[in-house]
């Protein structure tokens, strides 16, 4: 580490003078760093299933439906979109203030950090790169310590592929993030626990940084009742999936708890176990049809929420924990007590709590009663039910009849609000997160409102009434004379 | 606050626990969200400027003696346009936006509903206290948010027209006026809030974000910098030169975030450019501009001496060539032109914040881009050229909030535009639309269908289960269906 910070002023100099050149800022360039992103998803696709079987234990299916698959979506929307993204905006103007003209122009920050997290450490180091990149700036990533063998792949190929004059990869734990965090930088996106989000944006306020923080909380899942057979399958498989499926629940995203009427939920909970024995057969742990947990740290964590005998007694399915392996099965829990752990921290893990409500629509109640989570989901096919969600509670987003799945979707911002965060990004989100957009009025000397200056009179004030209030006509009545200042 | 008198209680810790405790309950009702209420609201803003503008304009000249056409054009008339549009506006800007899904999330539709942060925060300047502090509060009430509004101490009575006014005519179940300075200010800051923007200097926008933080709370930042403005020798002199003098004294005598700060132009044209400021300052402000009633006073005897420790610094002592008379008594300042004051000089470098304008002298125009983006980037930049590729260069290289090309300030006016800073001159933009997003959350809302469902996004995984995969992340429509009739 002492070789990292003795190298660091420098480091961040060069990085800070490639900016200062200008070539960050060329079409070219950007075009060049995002075709060597691509190149580096394709030619390494092999050893990044590798390092994240290592660091996690997925699946190379669930690896590349999570992360390759998506990072290589959103460079080629960044390829095809940015000379659009890049060029300037016009701005209407008021006939009054003929003939200027406006524009909005994106320019880039500058020099940039991104800290990442170690549950998708592929997917949420390069999601923001790629929008940095795009934007024209310098970039710093420092990858979770957690997930070391990705971040030791992401150190030795990002130089490869790209600039490494303008885009640096920087390895550590809490330690060099400290250091990191008390430069200078023009942006700071930041995506893990609130508690260091708290670090992150106390370190920012020294040099009046802008800050993107995508946080966590507890997203929950409303379950409403479903008639059809065809229907309840899929959900359920969507619900899972949203669960157990994404790391093995250890996703920012992932559902942490379920809501469900009373007397539907003897029903939801045999759908949920027959189909979990389906999805994630005997031995999830060989099959890697689940991610396993990623260090004894949360290991324990996870296993203390359990700890509780009030909640032992809620488990209703799996609990089988295998420490050696820091496997968790997938496990199911009906109604553990609220002012439990469980349920008022954020899971992070495979361990579902189902919760009953007298009626569905309580789970309006429950969820603003809470801190407003980065997701809330619901599998409904209510209208008014959809309609109440949306307008009586706050989330970073809200997905119908289905989980996970708004990350992958370009169209729709990716952030919280609360304390799940602020800022967002994700296809052109992504871009203007790291830029600034400069308004350019451009006007001509030909014409002037003389009215405008000193020495000041009745008449220049009633002639300003007007011209401010785009009163055209009482414009002229006052220049001709025909009306007063009142 | 030194005095309470028996009516009036000291706004501590405690208070501010209340008062948060109130208004989240009256958020949480719902009460601020109907489109009903904003307008009525908005239309009340509009009639506190309307039925009270001989009061207002009192009120500033109390605090600031500033000239009346200024407050009205600087203050009055913005307000309420900014109340019009807003009005006009309010339904399109409440409605959700649809937007288009790929074949990824086939079959799908999305859209981006814009909903209100909650319960903010907006503490106001002194240089403009009517319009710093409503303005904001506009974009906040449009956006359905509860408000609290901290207008600035140091002008007294403005401070106190608004919250009068804002008690007589607004719903104070949802907006209050918090009055006070740094005791009352720090108690606020200590609450949750859901945003707090702030107008004012970086020293401050320092404390307030690093007291935000502790709540993960976000934050807009309208600070300052100090705005060059270039000046080429192709121009229309006389219009340029009233444009540079009406930006700088007369808004509110230089004391403004958008004024111009200093003048960069060619050693050849610069005897040029000072003889027609020194006209067009006589025919403003006659031959003694401290007699003049057009010129604003400084605010307080603070950043009065402020002012007289800048031009008394040794560094710069020869180099005044117009100007520099003052009054302390009446904290007038008459406008001063300083010619080519070292640029390790105090005037040189912090916000000057006054009627102090050093001009510097340079060899070639484009050689001064590069000293304005060394020295942090200001609110606003101002070119004055008819070429064509120094305005490009310019507009390419040098970094600010915004930039005016061929004139000063105005880019303030225009609601279409987005006002902010960027480093050192702040976080965040307003005014018309972006007033609205600045106190708004923008949530997805994603609704999936149940038509059909890639079972290869579940375990248990498999080769082919991943081609199908590839197809539909790359939202290839053929390579879907090549992978799917593979698959069967």
């Amino acid at each position: 580490m002492a070789e990292i910070v003795k190298h660091l002023e420098p480091d961040l100099e060069e990085l800070r003078e490639s900016y200062r050149s200008g070539k960050t800022k060329e079409a070219s360039w950007r075009k060049s760093q995002l075709k060597g992103l691509l190149t580096l998803l394709k030619e390494q696709e092999k050893d990044i299933f590798k390092a994240l079987e290592q660091d996690l234990g997925k699946h190379y299916a669930e690896s590349y439906r999570d992360e390759v698959g998506t990072l290589t979506k959103s460079v080629n929307l960044a390829l095809s979109s940015l000379k659009d993204w890049m060029s300037s905006r016009k701005a209407k103007l008021p006939i009054a203030a003929f003939p200027s003209t406006a524009e909005v122009f994106p320019e880039p920050l500058g020099l940039v950090l991104i800290i990442s997290s170690w549950n998708f450490p592929f997917g949420l180091s390069l999601e923001p790169v790629i929008g940095a990149i795009a934007a024209g700036n310098s970039v710093v990533l420092k990858p979770s310590e957690l997930a070391p063998a990705s971040s030791s792949l992401l150190a030795k190929t990002i130089p490869t592929y790209l600039d490494k004059k303008a885009v640096k990869v920087i390895e550590g734990g809490a330690a060099i993030g400290e250091h990191l965090l008390r430069c200078k930088w023009d942006k700071i996106f930041f995506t893990g626990n609130a508690r260091v989000g708290r670090i992150v944006l106390t370190a920012a306020a020294n040099y009046l940084t802008p800050v993107t923080l995508e946080l966590g909380g507890k997203c929950p899942a409303i379950f409403d009742s479903f008639s059809s057979s065809w229907d309840k399958e899929m959900v359920i498989k969507r619900v899972l999936g949203g669960k157990f499926g994404a790391c093995a629940g250890q996703a920012c995203i992932a559902i942490d708890y379920i809501l469900v009427q009373e007397g539907f939920a003897p029903t939801l909970l045999e759908l949920l176990r027959s189909m979990t024995k389906k999805m994630f057969g005997e031995n999830p742990r060989e099959t890697k049809s689940m991610a396993r947990i990623i260090n004894k740290q949360h290991f324990l964590r996870l296993k203390n929420l359990l700890d509780d005998p009030s909640v032992q007694s809620s488990i209703v399915h799996g609990g089988g924990m295998d420490e050696d392996n820091l496997f968790i099965e997938p496990t199911i829990l009906m109604n553990p007590p609220l002012k439990a752990s469980i349920m008022t921290d954020e899971i992070f893990g495979p361990l579902l709590p189902i919760i009953t409500l007298k009626k569905i629509e309580d789970s309006i109640e429950f969820i603003n009663s809470r801190p407003k989570a980065l997701a809330i989901y619901v599998f409904t096919k209510n209208e008014t039910l959809k309609r109440r969600i949306i307008s009586e509670t706050s989330s970073g987003s809200v997905t119908f009849n289905d989980a996970i799945i708004q990350y992958a979707a370009d169209t729709i911002p990716f952030g919280g609000v609360g304390e799940s965060g602020f800022g967002r990004y994700h296809g052109k989100f992504s871009f203007d997160t790291f830029t600034h957009e400069k308004a350019i009025l451009r006007r001509s000397l030909l014409t002037e409102f003389w009215f405008r200056f000193p020495p000041w009179n009745d008449f220049k004030l009633a002639l300003t009434k007007s011209a401010y209030s785009f009163d055209y006509f009482g414009f002229l009545l006052v220049l001709l004379g025909l009306k007063k200042n009142s | 606050m030194a005095e309470d008198s028996e009516t009036k209680k000291v706004f501590d810790a405690e208070a501010a626990g209340s008062l948060m405790k109130e208004l989240r309950g009256t958020y949480a009702s719902g009460k601020t969200r109907s489109y009903e209420w904003r307008v009525a609201q908005l239309k009340n803003v509009m009639k506190i400027v309307d039925d009270h503008e001989k009061d207002i304009l009192d009120a500033i000249r109390a605090d600031l003696s500033k000239p009346e056409q200024e407050s009205y054009i600087a203050e009055i008339s913005i307000v309420k346009s900014s109340c019009t549009r807003a009005l006009g506006e309010l339904n399109r800007w409440m409605k959700p936006e649809k937007v288009k899904t790929s074949i990824t999330t086939f079959p799908s539709s999305a859209e981006i509903v814009s909903e209100p942060l909650g319960v903010v925060l907006i503490i106001g300047a002194w240089n403009f206290p009517l319009l710093l502090a409503l303005d904001p509060a506009i974009g906040a009430i449009a956006a359905g948010n509860a408000v609290v509004l901290k207008p600035s101490e140091l002008c007294p009575a403005t401070s106190s027209l608004i919250a009068k006014l804002v008690g007589k005519y607004l719903d104070s179940s949802c907006i209050k006026v918090v009055e006070g300075s740094v005791a009352e200010t720090s108690a606020l800051l200590e609450q949750k809030w859901d945003k707090i923007f702030f107008t004012g200097s970086g020293r401050v926008g320092r404390i307030v974000m690093a007291a935000a933080a502790k709540h993960l709370t976000p934050v807009a930042l309208e600070l300052g910098g100090k705005c060059p403005v270039v000046v080429d020798s192709d121009i229309n002199l006389p219009v340029a030169v009233r444009r540079i003098a009406g930006g700088k004294w007369a808004s509110n005598n230089g004391q403004a975030c958008i004024a111009p700060d200093y003048i960069i132009t060619t050693k050849d044209f610069a005897p040029k450019l000072i003889d027609a400021l020194k006209h067009e300052l006589e025919a403003w402000y006659g031959k003694d501009p401290l007699e003049s009633k057009d010129l604003a006073h400084i605010v307080n005897s603070n950043h009065f001496a402020r002012l007289v420790k800048l031009l008394d610094d040794d560094k710069v002592s020869g180099k005044i060539i117009h100007g520099g008379q003052r009054d302390k008594a009446n904290l007038k300042f008459a406008p001063t032109i300083l010619l080519d004051v070292p640029e390790d000089s105090l005037v040189m470098n912090d916000e000057i914040f006054g009627p102090l304008l050093p001009i510097l002298t340079v060899d070639k125009l484009e050689d001064s881009f590069d000293m304005i983006t060394s020295r942090g980037k200001p609110l606003a930049a101002y070119l004055f050229t008819n070429n064509k590729k120094l305005k490009e260069k310019f507009v390419k290289t040098v970094s600010a909030g915004g930039l005016v090309i061929n004139d000063t300030v105005l880019h303030f006016a225009e609601k279409t535009l987005p006002f902010g800073g960027v480093g050192e001159s702040g976080i965040g933009s307003y005014h018309g639309k972006f007033s609205y997003e600045a106190f708004s959350h923008r949530k997805s809302v994603l609704y999936r269908g149940f038509a059909g469902d890639a079972s290869a996004r579940y375990p248990p995984y498999s080769d082919r289960k991943l081609k199908l995969l590839k197809a539909l992340l790359s939202g290839s429509v053929v390579g879907v269906i090549l992978a799917l009739i593979g698959w069967s």
